[in-house]
């Protein structure tokens, strides 16, 4: 036979084209936005920034109502940094303990119901969590603090700070609540798919419960609790209602160091003042601010991306 | 070291589901006992009721006796934890810790008995690495991770990590099911050695390989899907592979089955 019977069927490729075209423009949309919103906040705070006569970064200084700008974002660093870091020391092994439990101590269906009940933690709103810390958590806890000081008064993370309960301590724990949920859910995720082998080769030594979790679950996990207390982290940066409620504003110039003092965070400093935004300069000024959250929360973000990414290979 | 194993009328249940139905027999010291038969027959879960493992699964439960040189496994008062401490196991896809270097996956089980004492764990390492004929491999990298072997390492880096805690008994649970022919060789070798140490019962679906490393082999089986399975025949390897006392036994053997 010469001629081949051969024949190869014609295949449509219309619909890989669209939804190609359709996935690629919704990625480049996405990327845009991010970019854009990047660009937005330079554009606007880069004027202010050129006026401000004192150092933007390391001055604690916030004169933005008349004449000569005179703002620097040392304070509030300080206290965004404080309020989450010390959020994230209460909430991380919270988190994970919690994890653990319910991943590889209690049933499954009493695991799932333990889970549930956390996760919804996440849906009551932050002004809820705002109030409550306010109203009842300080209030509650300002004996507890006022012996902490007391007794730890001498060293400068619980020296003298302001007199209401409204202060860096109170919203810390508020915010290890708040992020709870997701720290605690990304962690019971990375727990639960402990390959069956590694469990089975600890128990098949002889190891006790404890002893498996410590030598197949915890190493098996630890990129994912780290990368889930990033993603956390960057929650507890950015939180704003719930901490300006909180806060107790202070007027004094400087750094105070003590947990029991009052502050703002960036995004509680931008709400608080949010109705002021009468002039560019002004505005640029909270701008100038926001970028800087802006910055620190994406790198924050970044970081947790690298380190969740480098579990799977 | 090497003990004796005796089952006596075993019954293995998943929840409701009863998997193994009257199974008795005796392992002797430092032999190797190979169980075979189809998929479902029951006869990993016989052996993983021989150092609690089938416990790992919830709703599984044993009722029956085994017992390790006349001492109940199951007796009241005996921690699981403690059994497996003197019956060891090694399973179907090698399963070395991936954070642990290959030192450290060796010792695993001895930390676990609280030795902390360098040169202890440095002897222990090498005597069960070369226990495993893995030293020469990778006496120079120690400290590299241990997933970086090759399959066939990986497992006998296993079993180097299961001889560790010098067991009385070692279980092997389709050891050689993830390896290349090569690899299964030094696997096979390997028992051949163990079994001066130790008593070895190993489950294999490759009926040469049960022929090839094992003095005394049983045939399970199952008479339909969600029947329990039976131990159908236990004798010398020689005798099962060459005058089976059952039909269903050679037509097994023999490829006929099913």
């Amino acid at each position: 036979m010469s001629t081949s019977n051969l024949h190869f069927a014609t295949i449509k490729h219309g619909g890989d084209r669209s939804f190609r075209a359709g996935a690629i423009a919704a990625a480049v949309v996405v990327v845009l936005l991010v970019l854009f919103v990047g660009v937005f906040l330079a554009v606007l705070a880069i004027p202010s920034l050129r006026r401000d006569t004192v150092s933007f970064l390391t001055s604690t200084q916030w004169n933005v109502g008349t004449g000569t700008l005179q703002f620097g974002i040392a304070g509030l660093l300080w206290t965004t940094a404080i309020t989450s870091v010390v959020a994230m020391i209460l909430a991380v092994p919270v988190a994970v303990g919690t994890a653990l439990l319910v991943t590889q101590y209690v049933p499954p269906r009493v695991g799932s119901t333990i889970g549930f009940l956390i996760d919804l933690l996440a849906a009551v709103p932050s002004i809820i969590f705002g109030l409550w810390g306010l109203k009842l958590l300080g209030p509650f806890l300002g004996p507890f603090y006022d012996w902490l000081q007391r007794v730890l008064g001498w060293i400068p993370l619980f020296g003298k700070g302001v007199e209401s309960t409204g202060n860096v301590l109170t919203a810390s724990i508020v915010l290890a609540i708040m992020v709870l949920p997701i720290v605690s859910a990304m962690s019971r995720n990375v727990f639960a798919h402990t390959p069956r082998d590694h469990i089975e080769a600890a128990l098949a030594l002889g190891a006790t419960r404890w002893e498996m979790i410590r030598t197949a679950v915890i190493p098996y996990g630890r990129s994912g609790v780290i990368a889930a207390s990033m993603l956390g982290l960057g929650r507890a940066l950015g939180e704003t209602i719930a901490v300006m409620i909180i806060l107790s504003q202070t007027t004094t110039e400087g750094i105070n160091v003590s947990l029991f003092a009052g502050g703002e965070t960036f995004a509680s400093k931008i709400a608080n003042n949010a109705q002021e935004f009468d002039s560019p300069a002004k505005t640029g000024a909270y701008i100038a601010a926001g970028l800087v959250l802006f910055v620190v929360t994406f790198a924050v973000n970044a970081v947790a991306r690298v380190v969740a990414e480098r579990r799977v290979s | 070291m090497a003990k004796r194993i005796e089952v006596e009328d075993l019954d293995v249940y998943y929840g409701s589901f009863q998997a193994v139905a009257g199974v008795s027999l005796v392992v002797e010291p430092r032999t190797v006992t190979a169980f075979i038969g189809p998929s479902g027959c029951g006869k990993s879960t016989v052996l993983r009721t021989l150092n609690r493992m089938h416990e790992v699964i919830p709703g599984a439960y044993a009722k029956g006796r085994v017992s390790l040189d006349g001492v109940d496994l199951y007796g009241p008062g005996v921690d699981p934890v403690a059994v497996r401490r003197l019956v060891g196991m090694v399973f179907q896809r090698p399963n070395p810790f991936p954070s642990m270097s290959i030192y450290d996956n060796v010792a695993a089980g001895l930390k676990l008995n609280g030795t902390r004492n360098k040169q202890e764990l440095d002897e222990t390492v090498e005597r069960s690495l070369r226990g495993a004929n893995l030293w020469n491999e990778v006496k120079d990298r120690l400290n590299r991770a241990g997933t970086s072997l090759s399959g066939g390492q990986q497992q006998r880096l296993c079993i180097a990590r299961a001889i560790a805690v010098r067991p009385d008994v070692i279980l092997m649970d389709e050891p050689c099911s993830a390896l290349d022919p090569i690899s299964t060789l030094a696997i096979e070798d390997l028992i051949g050695e163990l079994k001066e140490q130790y008593t070895v019962v190993i489950v294999t679906h490759n009926m040469q390989q049960a022929s090839r490393v094992s003095d005394r082999t049983a045939f399970f089986n199952l008479e339909a899907q969600g029947l329990p399975g039976r131990l159908i025949e236990i004798n010398d390897t020689e005798t099962i592979f060459s005058n089976p006392s059952l039909k269903a036994t050679e037509d097994y053997i023999t490829g006929r089955f099913g």
